[in-house]
Protein backbone atom coordinates (compact mmCIF):
# COMPACT_ATOMS: atom_id res chain seq x y z
CA UNK A 1 0.00 0.00 0.00
CA UNK A 2 2.53 2.60 1.06
CA UNK A 3 5.27 0.65 -0.72
CA UNK A 4 4.08 2.02 -4.03
CA UNK A 5 5.81 5.25 -3.17
CA UNK A 6 9.26 3.69 -2.98
CA UNK A 7 10.38 5.34 -6.23
CA UNK A 8 9.19 8.77 -5.14
CA UNK A 9 10.78 8.44 -1.71
CA UNK A 10 14.10 7.27 -3.07
CA UNK A 11 14.22 9.99 -5.71
CA UNK A 12 13.51 12.62 -3.08
CA UNK A 13 16.15 11.19 -0.76
CA UNK A 14 18.76 11.00 -3.50
CA UNK A 15 18.03 14.50 -4.74
CA UNK A 16 18.09 15.91 -1.23
CA UNK A 17 21.40 14.22 -0.45
CA UNK A 18 23.01 15.40 -3.69
CA UNK A 19 21.82 18.97 -3.25
CA UNK A 20 22.92 19.09 0.39
CA UNK A 21 26.41 17.86 -0.47
CA UNK A 22 26.60 20.42 -3.27
CA UNK A 23 25.39 23.11 -0.89
CA UNK A 24 27.94 22.21 1.78
CA UNK A 25 30.72 22.25 -0.77
CA UNK A 26 29.67 25.61 -2.13
CA UNK A 27 29.24 27.22 1.27
CA UNK A 28 32.48 26.01 2.82
CA UNK A 29 34.82 25.64 -0.15
CA UNK A 30 33.57 27.47 -3.22
CA UNK A 31 32.22 30.83 -2.14
CA UNK A 32 34.77 33.49 -1.08
CA UNK A 33 34.71 34.97 2.41
CA UNK A 34 32.79 38.21 2.63
CA UNK A 35 35.21 41.03 3.30
CA UNK A 36 33.28 43.07 5.86
CA UNK A 37 32.01 40.45 8.25
CA UNK A 38 34.31 37.48 7.67
CA UNK A 39 33.69 33.79 8.07
CA UNK A 40 30.56 34.11 10.20
CA UNK A 41 28.73 35.52 7.19
CA UNK A 42 28.52 31.97 5.81
CA UNK A 43 25.67 31.34 8.22
CA UNK A 44 23.64 33.53 5.84
CA UNK A 45 23.62 30.68 3.32
CA UNK A 46 21.80 28.49 5.84
CA UNK A 47 19.77 31.13 7.63
CA UNK A 48 18.02 32.59 4.57
CA UNK A 49 16.98 29.28 2.94
CA UNK A 50 15.77 27.93 6.29
CA UNK A 51 13.70 31.07 6.85
CA UNK A 52 12.19 30.83 3.36
CA UNK A 53 11.34 27.17 3.87
CA UNK A 54 9.74 27.87 7.26
CA UNK A 55 7.50 30.43 5.65
CA UNK A 56 6.69 28.05 2.80
CA UNK A 57 5.85 25.32 5.31
CA UNK A 58 3.35 27.51 7.12
CA UNK A 59 1.83 28.64 3.85
CA UNK A 60 1.32 24.98 2.92
CA UNK A 61 -0.27 24.40 6.33
CA UNK A 62 -2.57 27.36 5.69
CA UNK A 63 -3.67 26.06 2.27
CA UNK A 64 -4.16 22.48 3.45
CA UNK A 65 -6.03 23.62 6.58
CA UNK A 66 -8.53 25.39 4.35
CA UNK A 67 -8.72 22.28 2.13
CA UNK A 68 -9.32 20.06 5.14
CA UNK A 69 -12.11 22.21 6.60
CA UNK A 70 -13.71 22.34 3.17
CA UNK A 71 -13.34 18.74 1.98
CA UNK A 72 -12.91 16.93 5.30
CA UNK A 73 -10.52 14.32 3.93
CA UNK A 74 -7.95 13.19 6.47
CA UNK A 75 -5.10 13.32 3.97
CA UNK A 76 -5.28 17.13 3.78
CA UNK A 77 -5.03 17.40 7.54
CA UNK A 78 -2.11 14.97 7.66
CA UNK A 79 -0.14 17.08 5.21
CA UNK A 80 -1.03 20.30 7.06
CA UNK A 81 0.11 18.73 10.34
CA UNK A 82 3.35 17.34 8.89
CA UNK A 83 4.14 20.67 7.25
CA UNK A 84 3.53 22.56 10.50
CA UNK A 85 5.87 20.25 12.40
CA UNK A 86 8.65 20.69 9.86
CA UNK A 87 7.91 24.41 9.82
CA UNK A 88 8.34 24.70 13.58
CA UNK A 89 11.66 22.84 13.37
CA UNK A 90 12.89 25.13 10.61
CA UNK A 91 11.68 28.26 12.46
CA UNK A 92 13.58 27.07 15.52
CA UNK A 93 16.67 26.83 13.32
CA UNK A 94 16.05 30.37 12.07
CA UNK A 95 15.83 31.63 15.64
CA UNK A 96 19.07 29.84 16.54
CA UNK A 97 21.18 30.67 13.46
CA UNK A 98 20.01 34.28 13.47
CA UNK A 99 21.43 35.27 16.88
CA UNK A 100 24.59 33.26 16.23
CA UNK A 101 25.13 35.39 13.13
CA UNK A 102 23.90 38.60 14.74
CA UNK A 103 26.17 38.65 17.79
CA UNK A 104 29.50 39.05 15.97
CA UNK A 105 28.02 41.19 13.19
CA UNK A 106 25.60 43.54 14.99
CA UNK A 107 27.00 43.18 18.48
CA UNK A 108 23.64 42.06 19.91
CA UNK A 109 21.91 38.68 20.09
CA UNK A 110 18.51 40.09 19.27
CA UNK A 111 16.64 43.19 18.16
CA UNK A 112 12.90 43.71 18.04
CA UNK A 113 12.75 44.68 14.38
CA UNK A 114 9.97 43.54 12.06
CA UNK A 115 11.60 40.42 10.60
CA UNK A 116 12.85 38.99 13.88
CA UNK A 117 9.69 39.77 15.82
CA UNK A 118 7.49 38.29 13.10
CA UNK A 119 9.61 35.13 13.08
CA UNK A 120 9.25 34.82 16.83
CA UNK A 121 5.49 35.37 16.75
CA UNK A 122 5.17 32.91 13.85
CA UNK A 123 7.05 30.31 15.89
CA UNK A 124 4.75 30.87 18.86
CA UNK A 125 1.61 30.65 16.73
CA UNK A 126 2.60 27.32 15.22
CA UNK A 127 3.72 25.91 18.53
CA UNK A 128 0.18 26.75 19.65
CA UNK A 129 -1.05 24.90 16.53
CA UNK A 130 0.80 21.76 17.64
CA UNK A 131 -0.24 22.16 21.29
CA UNK A 132 -3.94 22.48 20.42
CA UNK A 133 -3.68 19.25 18.49
CA UNK A 134 -2.04 17.36 21.31
CA UNK A 135 -4.34 18.78 23.98
CA UNK A 136 -7.54 18.08 22.08
CA UNK A 137 -9.82 15.44 23.50
CA UNK A 138 -10.04 13.46 20.23
CA UNK A 139 -7.97 13.43 17.05
CA UNK A 140 -10.84 14.66 14.86
CA UNK A 141 -11.32 17.66 17.10
CA UNK A 142 -7.60 18.27 17.19
CA UNK A 143 -7.53 18.30 13.42
CA UNK A 144 -10.41 20.78 13.21
CA UNK A 145 -9.05 23.12 15.89
CA UNK A 146 -5.55 23.21 14.50
CA UNK A 147 -6.94 23.82 11.01
CA UNK A 148 -8.65 26.91 12.44
CA UNK A 149 -5.42 28.00 14.14
CA UNK A 150 -3.49 27.34 10.92
CA UNK A 151 -5.79 29.71 9.05
CA UNK A 152 -6.16 32.43 11.69
CA UNK A 153 -2.46 32.34 12.57
CA UNK A 154 -1.26 32.70 9.01
CA UNK A 155 -3.47 35.72 8.44
CA UNK A 156 -1.88 37.36 11.46
CA UNK A 157 1.65 37.18 10.04
CA UNK A 158 1.47 40.08 7.57
CA UNK A 159 -0.39 42.17 10.16
CA UNK A 160 2.35 41.57 12.73
CA UNK A 161 5.07 42.36 10.20
CA UNK A 162 3.48 45.65 9.13
CA UNK A 163 2.74 46.70 12.69
CA UNK A 164 6.24 46.03 13.99
CA UNK A 165 7.70 47.78 10.94
CA UNK A 166 5.72 50.90 11.78
CA UNK A 167 6.60 50.53 15.45
CA UNK A 168 10.32 50.43 14.76
CA UNK A 169 10.71 53.09 12.07
CA UNK A 170 12.40 55.42 14.48
CA UNK A 171 15.20 52.89 14.98
CA UNK A 172 17.97 52.47 12.42
CA UNK A 173 17.48 49.51 10.10
CA UNK A 174 20.22 46.94 10.21
CA UNK A 175 22.22 46.38 7.05
CA UNK A 176 22.85 42.86 5.89
CA UNK A 177 25.09 43.59 2.94
CA UNK A 178 26.77 46.80 2.01
CA UNK A 179 28.01 45.75 -1.40
CA UNK A 180 25.26 43.47 -2.63
CA UNK A 181 25.79 39.88 -3.70
CA UNK A 182 28.40 38.72 -6.16
CA UNK A 183 27.57 35.99 -8.69
CA UNK A 184 29.24 33.24 -6.72
CA UNK A 185 27.37 34.25 -3.57
CA UNK A 186 24.10 34.33 -5.45
CA UNK A 187 24.69 30.91 -6.94
CA UNK A 188 25.59 29.47 -3.56
CA UNK A 189 22.44 30.95 -2.11
CA UNK A 190 20.31 29.47 -4.90
CA UNK A 191 21.78 26.01 -4.41
CA UNK A 192 21.18 26.24 -0.68
CA UNK A 193 17.60 27.35 -1.19
CA UNK A 194 17.04 24.41 -3.54
CA UNK A 195 18.69 22.01 -1.09
CA UNK A 196 16.57 23.09 1.85
CA UNK A 197 13.35 23.18 -0.16
CA UNK A 198 13.89 19.59 -1.30
CA UNK A 199 14.75 18.68 2.29
CA UNK A 200 11.46 20.23 3.40
CA UNK A 201 9.51 18.24 0.82
CA UNK A 202 11.30 15.04 1.84
CA UNK A 203 10.68 15.57 5.56
CA UNK A 204 7.04 16.57 5.09
CA UNK A 205 6.27 13.64 2.79
CA UNK A 206 7.93 11.18 5.17
CA UNK A 207 6.20 12.70 8.19
CA UNK A 208 2.77 12.65 6.49
CA UNK A 209 3.39 9.04 5.43
CA UNK A 210 4.29 8.07 8.97
CA UNK A 211 1.21 9.76 10.39
CA UNK A 212 -1.15 8.01 8.02
CA UNK A 213 0.51 4.68 8.82
CA UNK A 214 0.00 5.43 12.52
CA UNK A 215 -3.68 6.12 11.88
CA UNK A 216 -3.98 2.81 9.99
CA UNK A 217 -2.34 0.94 12.85
CA UNK A 218 -4.66 2.53 15.37
CA UNK A 219 -7.66 1.59 13.26
CA UNK A 220 -6.46 -2.01 12.93
CA UNK A 221 -5.82 -2.22 16.66
CA UNK A 222 -9.27 -0.94 17.54
CA UNK A 223 -11.06 -3.32 15.15
CA UNK A 224 -8.93 -6.20 16.39
CA UNK A 225 -9.88 -5.44 19.97
CA UNK A 226 -13.55 -6.03 19.24
CA UNK B 1 -37.23 36.91 17.18
CA UNK B 2 -36.65 36.75 13.50
CA UNK B 3 -33.93 39.23 12.86
CA UNK B 4 -30.32 38.32 13.36
CA UNK B 5 -29.89 41.18 15.81
CA UNK B 6 -32.71 39.88 18.00
CA UNK B 7 -31.09 36.45 18.14
CA UNK B 8 -27.70 37.90 18.99
CA UNK B 9 -29.31 40.01 21.66
CA UNK B 10 -31.00 36.98 23.25
CA UNK B 11 -27.71 35.10 23.54
CA UNK B 12 -25.99 38.19 24.87
CA UNK B 13 -28.77 38.90 27.36
CA UNK B 14 -28.68 35.35 28.71
CA UNK B 15 -25.01 35.83 29.57
CA UNK B 16 -25.64 39.33 30.92
CA UNK B 17 -28.35 38.09 33.27
CA UNK B 18 -26.20 35.27 34.59
CA UNK B 19 -23.33 37.62 35.16
CA UNK B 20 -25.47 40.33 36.73
CA UNK B 21 -26.84 37.86 39.23
CA UNK B 22 -23.50 36.47 40.34
CA UNK B 23 -21.05 39.19 39.25
CA UNK B 24 -18.33 36.65 39.77
CA UNK B 25 -16.39 37.14 36.56
CA UNK B 26 -16.31 40.92 36.49
CA UNK B 27 -15.38 41.37 40.12
CA UNK B 28 -12.60 38.79 40.11
CA UNK B 29 -11.07 40.10 36.90
CA UNK B 30 -11.29 43.68 38.16
CA UNK B 31 -9.41 42.82 41.31
CA UNK B 32 -6.81 40.93 39.28
CA UNK B 33 -6.30 43.81 36.83
CA UNK B 34 -5.92 46.25 39.68
CA UNK B 35 -3.33 44.03 41.32
CA UNK B 36 -1.41 43.83 38.05
CA UNK B 37 -1.23 47.63 37.90
CA UNK B 38 -0.01 47.79 41.50
CA UNK B 39 2.55 45.01 41.19
CA UNK B 40 3.98 46.40 37.96
CA UNK B 41 4.42 49.69 39.69
CA UNK B 42 6.64 47.94 42.24
CA UNK B 43 8.37 45.97 39.51
CA UNK B 44 9.59 49.13 37.84
CA UNK B 45 11.09 50.67 40.92
CA UNK B 46 10.88 54.13 42.34
CA UNK B 47 12.66 56.21 39.68
CA UNK B 48 10.00 58.59 38.44
CA UNK B 49 11.02 58.55 34.76
CA UNK B 50 10.92 54.77 34.37
CA UNK B 51 7.45 54.31 35.77
CA UNK B 52 5.94 57.08 33.65
CA UNK B 53 7.45 55.65 30.49
CA UNK B 54 6.12 52.23 31.37
CA UNK B 55 2.63 53.49 32.24
CA UNK B 56 0.87 52.71 28.92
CA UNK B 57 2.41 49.24 28.89
CA UNK B 58 1.25 48.60 32.44
CA UNK B 59 -2.33 49.52 31.59
CA UNK B 60 -2.36 47.22 28.61
CA UNK B 61 -0.73 44.30 30.39
CA UNK B 62 -3.44 44.61 33.03
CA UNK B 63 -6.23 44.71 30.43
CA UNK B 64 -4.69 41.93 28.31
CA UNK B 65 -4.21 39.45 31.13
CA UNK B 66 -7.48 40.40 32.78
CA UNK B 67 -9.17 39.93 29.44
CA UNK B 68 -7.64 36.49 28.93
CA UNK B 69 -8.82 35.37 32.35
CA UNK B 70 -12.29 36.70 31.66
CA UNK B 71 -12.62 35.05 28.25
CA UNK B 72 -11.72 31.75 29.82
CA UNK B 73 -14.52 32.09 32.33
CA UNK B 74 -17.06 33.22 29.75
CA UNK B 75 -16.84 30.03 27.78
CA UNK B 76 -16.03 27.79 30.72
CA UNK B 77 -19.51 28.27 32.11
CA UNK B 78 -20.91 26.87 28.88
CA UNK B 79 -19.27 23.54 29.62
CA UNK B 80 -21.20 23.08 32.82
CA UNK B 81 -24.64 21.52 32.68
CA UNK B 82 -24.36 20.89 28.92
CA UNK B 83 -25.14 24.53 28.24
CA UNK B 84 -23.09 24.57 25.06
CA UNK B 85 -25.03 21.62 23.66
CA UNK B 86 -28.24 23.42 24.52
CA UNK B 87 -27.03 26.48 22.69
CA UNK B 88 -26.13 24.37 19.68
CA UNK B 89 -29.66 22.97 19.56
CA UNK B 90 -31.04 26.42 18.88
CA UNK B 91 -31.96 26.81 15.21
CA UNK B 92 -29.54 29.65 14.65
CA UNK B 93 -26.58 30.11 12.39
CA UNK B 94 -23.37 29.31 14.26
CA UNK B 95 -22.07 32.76 13.45
CA UNK B 96 -24.97 34.19 15.47
CA UNK B 97 -23.76 32.28 18.52
CA UNK B 98 -20.31 33.74 17.94
CA UNK B 99 -21.67 37.28 17.76
CA UNK B 100 -23.81 36.78 20.84
CA UNK B 101 -20.77 35.62 22.78
CA UNK B 102 -18.69 38.38 21.23
CA UNK B 103 -21.00 41.14 22.41
CA UNK B 104 -20.97 39.56 25.87
CA UNK B 105 -17.16 39.39 25.97
CA UNK B 106 -16.83 42.93 24.71
CA UNK B 107 -19.24 44.25 27.34
CA UNK B 108 -17.39 42.40 30.04
CA UNK B 109 -13.95 43.76 29.10
CA UNK B 110 -15.42 47.21 28.60
CA UNK B 111 -16.78 47.09 32.13
CA UNK B 112 -13.36 46.13 33.46
CA UNK B 113 -11.66 48.88 31.42
CA UNK B 114 -14.15 51.52 32.56
CA UNK B 115 -13.29 50.82 36.19
CA UNK B 116 -9.57 50.13 35.84
CA UNK B 117 -8.62 53.08 33.62
CA UNK B 118 -9.62 55.90 35.98
CA UNK B 119 -7.89 54.10 38.85
CA UNK B 120 -4.81 53.71 36.69
CA UNK B 121 -4.88 57.38 35.69
CA UNK B 122 -5.15 58.42 39.32
CA UNK B 123 -2.32 56.16 40.47
CA UNK B 124 -0.02 57.56 37.80
CA UNK B 125 -1.10 61.18 38.27
CA UNK B 126 -2.41 61.54 34.75
CA UNK B 127 -5.29 63.74 33.57
CA UNK B 128 -8.66 62.07 33.95
CA UNK B 129 -10.63 63.40 30.98
CA UNK B 130 -9.16 61.71 27.91
CA UNK B 131 -11.80 60.92 25.28
CA UNK B 132 -9.14 59.81 22.79
CA UNK B 133 -7.97 57.21 25.27
CA UNK B 134 -11.53 55.93 25.37
CA UNK B 135 -11.45 55.47 21.59
CA UNK B 136 -8.14 53.62 21.75
CA UNK B 137 -9.45 51.32 24.47
CA UNK B 138 -12.69 50.57 22.62
CA UNK B 139 -10.89 49.75 19.34
CA UNK B 140 -8.37 47.54 21.07
CA UNK B 141 -10.88 45.56 23.08
CA UNK B 142 -13.00 44.96 20.00
CA UNK B 143 -9.93 43.24 18.59
CA UNK B 144 -9.31 41.35 21.85
CA UNK B 145 -12.91 40.18 21.98
CA UNK B 146 -13.00 39.09 18.34
CA UNK B 147 -9.97 36.86 18.74
CA UNK B 148 -10.57 35.92 22.38
CA UNK B 149 -14.11 34.66 21.83
CA UNK B 150 -13.00 32.44 18.94
CA UNK B 151 -10.01 31.05 20.77
CA UNK B 152 -11.79 30.45 24.06
CA UNK B 153 -14.31 28.29 22.18
CA UNK B 154 -11.29 26.27 21.01
CA UNK B 155 -9.53 26.28 24.36
CA UNK B 156 -12.38 25.00 26.54
CA UNK B 157 -12.64 21.93 24.33
CA UNK B 158 -9.06 20.92 25.04
CA UNK B 159 -7.54 19.20 28.03
CA UNK B 160 -5.38 22.16 29.07
CA UNK B 161 -8.24 24.65 29.21
CA UNK B 162 -6.90 27.55 31.21
CA UNK B 163 -3.41 27.68 29.79
CA UNK B 164 -4.42 27.03 26.19
CA UNK B 165 -6.20 30.36 25.73
CA UNK B 166 -3.22 32.62 26.53
CA UNK B 167 -0.98 30.45 24.34
CA UNK B 168 -3.38 30.86 21.42
CA UNK B 169 -4.45 34.42 22.05
CA UNK B 170 -1.29 36.34 22.93
CA UNK B 171 0.76 35.78 19.76
CA UNK B 172 -2.16 36.62 17.51
CA UNK B 173 -3.03 39.73 19.57
CA UNK B 174 0.49 41.17 19.27
CA UNK B 175 -0.44 43.82 16.66
CA UNK B 176 -3.31 45.11 18.78
CA UNK B 177 -1.16 45.28 21.89
CA UNK B 178 1.62 47.12 20.08
CA UNK B 179 -0.81 49.59 18.51
CA UNK B 180 -2.76 50.12 21.74
CA UNK B 181 0.34 50.79 23.83
CA UNK B 182 1.76 53.18 21.23
CA UNK B 183 -1.54 55.01 20.85
CA UNK B 184 -1.99 55.27 24.62
CA UNK B 185 1.51 56.69 25.00
CA UNK B 186 0.72 59.28 22.32
CA UNK B 187 -2.55 60.24 24.00
CA UNK B 188 -0.85 60.63 27.38
CA UNK B 189 1.82 62.79 25.76
CA UNK B 190 -0.86 65.04 24.30
CA UNK B 191 -0.10 64.32 20.63
CA UNK B 192 -2.41 65.24 17.77
CA UNK B 193 -4.81 62.97 15.90
CA UNK B 194 -2.40 62.86 12.98
CA UNK B 195 0.31 61.17 15.02
CA UNK B 196 -2.12 58.60 16.30
CA UNK B 197 -3.64 57.86 12.90
CA UNK B 198 -1.36 54.92 12.00
CA UNK B 199 -2.06 53.09 15.21
CA UNK B 200 -5.80 53.64 15.02
CA UNK B 201 -5.76 52.38 11.43
CA UNK B 202 -3.91 49.24 12.46
CA UNK B 203 -6.43 48.53 15.20
CA UNK B 204 -9.40 49.17 12.92
CA UNK B 205 -7.93 46.93 10.20
CA UNK B 206 -7.20 44.18 12.72
CA UNK B 207 -10.72 44.42 14.14
CA UNK B 208 -12.39 44.23 10.74
CA UNK B 209 -10.20 41.39 9.46
CA UNK B 210 -10.63 39.28 12.55
CA UNK B 211 -14.34 39.89 12.98
CA UNK B 212 -14.84 38.64 9.42
CA UNK B 213 -12.44 35.69 9.69
CA UNK B 214 -13.76 34.57 13.08
CA UNK B 215 -17.37 34.78 11.88
CA UNK B 216 -16.50 32.53 8.94
CA UNK B 217 -14.48 30.05 10.93
CA UNK B 218 -16.45 29.77 14.21
CA UNK B 219 -18.81 27.07 12.94
CA UNK B 220 -15.86 24.71 12.46
CA UNK B 221 -14.90 25.16 16.08
CA UNK B 222 -18.24 24.37 17.69
CA UNK B 223 -19.53 21.67 15.37
CA UNK B 224 -19.89 18.19 16.76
Amino acid sequence: MKGKHILRDNVLLGLSLALMIAALYMVFVYVPTEKHTGIVQRIFYFHVPVAWVAFLAFFITFIFSILYLWKREIKWDTIAHASAEVGVIFTTLVLITGPIWAKPVWGVWWTWDARLTTSLVLWLIYIAYLLVRSFATEPARGARFSAVIGIVGFIDVPIVFLTVNLWRTQHPTTMIFEDGLTTSMLMTLMVCIAAFTVLYVLLTVQSANLKSLETDVKLLRSTQAE
Amino acid sequence: MNTVFAKIFVIFWKDMLTELRTKEVVVSVLVFALLVVVIFNFAFGTRAGTVEMAAPGILWVALTFGGVLGFNRIFAVEKENLRLEGLMLCPVDRAVIYWGKLVGSFTFILAVAVVITPIFLVLFNLPLFLPRLALVIVLAIIGFSAVGTLFSAVAINTRARDIMLPILFLPVAVPVIIAAVKATALVLAGSSWGDMATWLQIMIAFDVIYLVVATLVFEFVVEE
